[in-house]
């Protein structure tokens, strides 16, 4: 928490003000304008409002660095959103350490993915107005992801949380005529749904437990400052058990996490979100939307820090997702579908540190992963651009003659999510590792770090198996495709090249202590330090240099392991792979299938309560049973009235209307009689 | 104040069946052609919106108790008068009365071609039957203007309607007037409850100084809670009766069948007058008159309540998304969205309270907006089966547009005004009773399910009918209809304390008249009593608007 004199700034306001001025142009011309925009107004505005919102950033950022560490906080109160009773929500931005890493990496990824979005959308009109309404799409999500990272209390992160999910189903059914992206953008929307349950109960018992102490509240500063009331508080369980309140409270929030951050068992829409165009896997499902989740545990690390039943749960999750993951990661094809399970890995790793109390640990790998991740689904793009929309890597192979300049460029980022030493993710990656081998408080956390290292070898291995069979070998595209390969535009490339700058050397920024000593540099690890104000509840562990350094062999074998056998497998022995196909055809299939997971939703959920809707409560309930009853009673009297009363069925309103008055004297007469 | 402003409430209520009777009786000497009957239905509710943003400039919100009140004797020696009054809830509910019938009248310029003046007369004729019945303060008063809603309705679905009209409106007139003929009856039991009592006949709802203070009215009548009394003059059976009354209009399951066939037989003006305003009639009917008539009943019935208005939002979000009806589809989200507003009315602190009126408000607007959308493709398509559609985004872009705005509104997304009623809803309901506020959540989830499949099913995918390849795009009328009710859309959505501020001291003073007539609310309502309230929400006032309220307490009266 920070303790000193809290700033404000008028300056916030401004950094999501842009994209969604942005927005709402292309909004409103979208919606009543008959023509769209020409090309380069739309650029303009789109990359203009982002670029403006990075450069806002900055300078609210060195405004914020200009404070002394422990009073390192702006706000910028606009006005009381919703209030009633012992509810109030203002509309409030918080610019704090943890906050600043966050934006800077929205606002910074953000622009270069609109300005190669430029190139990748071009020659995507499909129908008339695509260009603007993916750009004005782009903006929209910009804004709610600022609004989510800088958001002062609880309700703001939640409307850019509410928001985010929208444009992600918006972008991911951007190519709606085709009604397999439809379906992919609404089960997002839906599954992401299911994790806001969870998270708006944790608010839900997070607040009344907090008016219970007298301090209602959503505003983190102030939870933070009143946890204390409530950390003893226990809670009876339905089935008896007694749990800590804050236990609970940490695992409804979690849910919304796991959501958000495509964790187990809700991970399963972030594969299918792959329908969307590239830029938007880049920037939405790899670098910023789907790591809000980890945003937010952390942000709620004071919360945690009182919650060690729901830590572990985090760790645990975490772990066993980075694990899962990569093993289906393993066998797909599809080059974007390996990214995705790679990226649903990753976010396991930063739950997996998250949950073991290392929180700059996991904001630091949500950084590099944002540079990486992003770099390489860019790179992705870039091929499958080449490609003429061709995704499955059974049809590229040998595609570094073709475009020499997007092979370097990927083979970067895969050594960085690799962890080739000095590359990012290795730094970023061992920190992760250290956090699970020192958790001491966690059950099982050895197995943990275990499951980690043999993550890491899956990571290494799936990542150079993609990257070979797209670029070595023999090129398996056919011929008309294989004359028109080409490198793309330079709106294209250049971010290719910044983003490769920053995966490689990004690091070198905040490299472990270990490292420092090594190199001479005092509090080396200065991401942790600039963190420490907002992330003061994380754990806090001693392990020995001797120590550390076998870790770090550990880690090193492990990328060299995983990319030695992927080396050898597709490179010099090509024939292992399929002998190994043939030999475990049974798990292959289940790792192929992505283990059914999908079917088992649909047939033991999804098609369940479709049927009993239908036929039970639809057909039997509303139909026979409510309006049967209604319906019957109204028969029955039409047959009474057939027999014996038909003289007084005479059709005329009046003499119902005066009948209904005689029955009602008449009822009252005997009541009052 | 000019006398306009004196009867202003008067003025609100009957322009527009004086502006509908004249035009009658001026037919009857010259035929006045349709576009002048229509012309003038739009140019006279437009001018009764105007007169009710005046009523909105000039209110006091922070002033207890009821404004603009207007007293006159009409049957005296029976107790029944005139008696109109205004305050923050029905300020807010006449606020969408009068916002929606000039859209609906526009809405309707095309699609309606039979018989116009008489669907124009009828129209007016329901708009003043349902700002009566918002401003009643008269028992007596309320329940003919209650009654008289009924009648245009009728004849607007049995008219206007579908093919199976006749089948929706006798099934609309039977289920309401079941209900209203249980009412009525325990009107009358505590007609005579209060003559035995007080030796006096009156039918006020409440007594204001200086204004009715000669006899004692229906809130000073204290109605036995058992013992010595004969059962049905007990205050269980008496708020049964008017429950019922209203849980049929809301409607509230098991009572809401007749909601899907009437949706689907009027025409789009009548679902929208429907879902926008006379469901309110069930809720409003609840917070004005069952709540603080029969305050300790009403706390009895709590867990009943909450239970039906549980099985309302899941057993009506399932059902919606099943259906293969737009319409009935939309019909069935109503019964779980009025589920939420229930919940929220009978969670009884401010929380719940102020969003469910904002709820009934932002379901006015999301669903009636719905309900004109659906208009405008049906007159292009003259069908409303989801099947029969697919790709429009392609074809009609900015309807594509507008209805997924709408669509975001009713799933509850931030900045749009759904969430903000909802979530107020929930925390309410939460504080209240935690389990019950857990399972409404689910709601949350159910209806981005229905909305999203329908959405998808209409406007994603492949144009797979030859005939909708060539519908048209939204004209100029209706992005007119679509920009007015997006407007208040996102105002809500953006800043609800406009309309939140105004609900404050109504919603305190329901709580307090509840409590002054035994009922303990904080028993039920997580712990708040009307004096915590008007702490909390004093506290939230700045000094300065502190000051001025406390000037006005100590002023003279």
């Amino acid at each position: 928490m920070v303790n000193g004199d809290i700033h404000t700034s008028d300056l916030l306001r401004l950094i999501p003000l842009f994209p969604l001025m942005g927005a709402l142009i292309h909004g409103v011309m979208l919606g009543l304008a008959r023509r769209s925009m020409p090309r380069r107004g739309v650029i303009a505005i789109s990359c203009g409002a982002v670029i403006l919102s990075f450069l806002t950033s900055i300078l609210a950022v060195s405004e914020l660095l200009g404070h002394p560490a422990e009073s390192r906080a702006l706000v910028d109160e606009l006005f009381t959103w919703i209030g009633a009773g012992r509810f109030v929500a203002e509309a409030s931005l918080l610019l704090d350490p943890l906050s600043a890493v966050m934006i800077v990496v929205v606002t910074g990824v953000g622009s270069l993915i609109h300005v190669y979005s430029i190139g990748y959308m071009d020659d995507d009109h499909r129908d008339d107005s695509g260009f603007q309404r993916f750009f004005c799409y782009l903006n929209l999500f910009t804004f709610s992801m600022l609004m989510l990272v800088l958001g002062d209390n609880l309700l703001v992160l939640f409307l850019g949380w509410e928001g985010v999910g929208l444009c992600s189903y918006l972008l991911i059914g951007f190519w709606y005529s085709d009604e397999w992206n439809a379906y992919c953008g609404s089960k997002a929307f839906i599954v992401n749904r299911i994790g806001d349950f969870g998270f708006l109960i944790g608010i839900f018992l997070l607040f009344a437990a907090l008016a219970e102490v007298g301090h209602p509240t959503v505003a983190f500063g102030e939870i933070e400052a009143s946890i204390g009331l409530i950390s003893d508080r226990m809670v009876t369980m339905p089935w008896g058990g007694e749990w800590k309140l804050l236990t609970l409270i940490g695992l409804f929030f979690f849910v919304g996490a796991a959501g958000k951050s495509a964790q187990l068992p809700l991970y399963v829409w972030l594969p299918d979100a792959m329908a969307g165009p590239t830029p938007v896997s880049a920037l939405i499902h790899a670098a910023t939307m789907v790591t809000a989740g980890v945003y937010m545990v952390c942000r709620m690390n004071f919360l945690y820090a009182e919650a060690p039943g729901a830590s572990a749960v985090i760790a645990w999750t975490g772990g066993l997702t980075a694990l899962v993951a990569a093993t289906i990661a393993v066998a797909q094809t599809d080059i974007k579908k390996v990214l995705a399970y790679s990226t649903v890995s990753q976010l396991g790793y930063m739950f997996l540190a998250a949950g073991c109390g290392g929180y700059s640990a996991a904001i630091f790998h949500l950084g590099t992963h944002a540079f990486f991740k992003a770099l390489l689904f860019l790179g992705s793009g870039a091929v499958i651009l080449a490609m003429h929309h061709e995704q499955d890597t059974d049809k590229m192979g040998g595609l570094a003659r073709y475009i020499p300049k997007t092979h370097f460029v990927f083979g970067i980022g895969v050594l960085a999510i690799a962890g080739l030493p000095g590359f990012s993710g290795f730094f970023s990656k061992d920190e992760v590792l250290l956090s699970a081998f020192a958790a001491d408080h966690i059950p099982g956390h050895t197995l943990l770090y275990g499951i980690g290292i043999l993550t890491a070898v899956l990571t290494a291995f799936y990542m150079f198996r993609v990257h070979i069979r797209t670029f070595y070998g023999e090129c398996r595209a056919p011929a008309d495709v294989r004359s028109h390969i080409k490198e793309p535009a330079d709106t294209v490339l250049v971010p290719l090249y910044v983003l490769a700058v920053l995966s490689a050397v990004a690091g070198l920024l905040s490299p472990p202590q270990l490292w420092g000593d090594l190199m001479g540099i005092a509090n080396s690890n200065s991401l942790h330090h600039f963190l420490e104000p907002v992330l003061s509840h994380g754990a806090v562990h001693h392990v020995e240099h001797s120590t550390e350094w076998i870790l770090v062999a550990l880690a090193v074998s492990a990328f060299l392991i995983g990319g030695g056998l992927a080396y050898w497998m597709y490179m010099v022995n090509p024939g292992v792979p399929v002998r190994i196909r043939e030999s475990l055809s049974g798990l292959h299939r289940a790792v192929v299938n992505k283990y059914w997971v999908d079917e088992f939703y649909d047939a033991a959920l999804v098609k369940p309560l479709v049927v009993v809707s239908d036929r039970v409560l639809y057909r039997g309930v509303d139909v026979r049973g409510i309006d049967g009853i209604a319906n019957g009673g109204a028969a029955a009297v039409r047959a009474l009235a057939a027999r014996g009363l038909k003289y007084a069925q005479t059709g005329l309103t009046q003499s119902y209307l005066f009948f209904m008055i005689v029955g009602t004297l008449a009822m009252l007469g005997w009541m009052l009689g | 104040m000019s006398i306009l402003d004196t009867h202003l409430l008067t003025l609100v209520t009957f322009l527009p069946l004086g502006a509908g009777l004249f035009l009658l009786a001026l037919n009857a000497f010259v035929a006045v052609p349709s576009d002048l009957w229509r012309g003038v239905g739009i140019a006279t509710t437009t001018l009764v919106f105007l007169l009710s943003v005046r009523l909105w400039v000039l209110f006091d919100p922070t002033a207890t108790g009821y404004q603009f009140v207007e007293h006159m004797p009409w049957l005296p020696d029976w107790g029944v008068n005139y008696f109109m009054g205004i305050d923050g809830i029905s300020l807010l509910l006449v606020m969408l009365t009068t916002f929606l019938m000039p859209i609906v009248l526009l809405a309707a310029w095309d699609d309606v071609k039979k018989s116009v003046p008489s669907f124009i007369f009828h129209n007016l004729f329901l708009q003043t039957g349902m700002i009566g019945a918002f401003l009643s303060l008269n028992l007596f008063q309320f329940y003919v203007f209650w009654e008289i809603m009924l009648i245009p309705m009728y004849f607007i679905i049995g008219v206007w309607g579908g093919p199976r009209r006749i089948y929706a409106a006798v099934k609309f007139f039977l289920f309401t007037m079941a209900g209203s003929l249980l009412m009525l009856v325990a009107a009358l039991v505590l007609y005579y409850l209060h003559f035995d009592q007080t030796g006096a006949l009156n039918l006020d709802l409440v007594r204001i100084p200086g204004v009715n203070d000669a006899l004692p009215a229906l809130l000073d009548t204290d109605v036995p809670l058992g013992g010595e009394a004969v059962w049905w003059k007990t205050q269980p059976w008496l708020f049964v009766a008017f429950a019922l009354a209203f849980a049929i209009k809301v409607p509230m399951f098991p009572f809401h069948t007749w909601l899907p066939d009437a949706h689907v037989e009027a025409p789009t003006a009548g679902s929208v007058v429907l879902a926008g305003v006379l469901l309110k009639m069930g809720t409003y009917g609840f917070v004005r008159f069952a709540m603080p008539l029969f305050p300790v009943a009403a706390l009895q019935f709590v867990p009943v309540i909450f239970t039906l208005a549980l099985i309302g939002i899941v057993y009506g979000s399932l059902v919606a998304m099943v259906q293969s009806d737009v319409k009935k589809l939309i019909a069935y989200s109503s019964v779980a969205h009025l589920g939420f507003v229930l919940l929220g009315t009978f969670a009884l602190n401010l929380e719940g309270l102020e969003g469910a009126v904002l709820q009934m408000v932002n379901h006015g607007l999301s669903t009636g907006a719905l309900f004109l959308l659906v208009g405008m493709i049906y007159e292009r398509r003259h069908t409303r089966e989801i099947a029969d559609f697919g790709g429009l985004t392609r074809v009609m872009p900015v309807f594509a547009v507008a209805f997924g705005v709408v669509t975001m509104s009713s799933i509850g997304l931030p900045m749009l005004n759904g969430f903000v009623g909802e979530f107020l809803i929930l925390i309410g309901t939460f504080l209240a009773d935690p389990v019950t506020g857990a399972v409404a959540a689910s709601g949350v989830v159910l209806a981005a399910a229905y909305m999203l499949w329908m959405y998808r099913r209409i406007f994603f995918g492949p144009v797979t009918h030859e005939e909708n390849e060539r519908l048209v795009d939204l004209g100029l009328r209706e992005k007119m209809i679509v920009v007015a009710l997006i407007v208040p859309i996102v105002w809500i959505g953006v800043h609800p304390g406009t309309f939140l501020r105004r609900l404050d001291a109504s919603v305190i003073e329901l709580v307090r008249v509840m409590e002054s007539r035994g009922a303990d609310v904080a028993s039920v309502n997580g712990g708040q009593t009307s004096a915590s309230m008007a702490a909390e929400v004093a506290a939230r006032l700045s000094p300065e608007q502190a000051q001025v309220a406390l000037h006005r307490e100590e002023g003279p009266r």
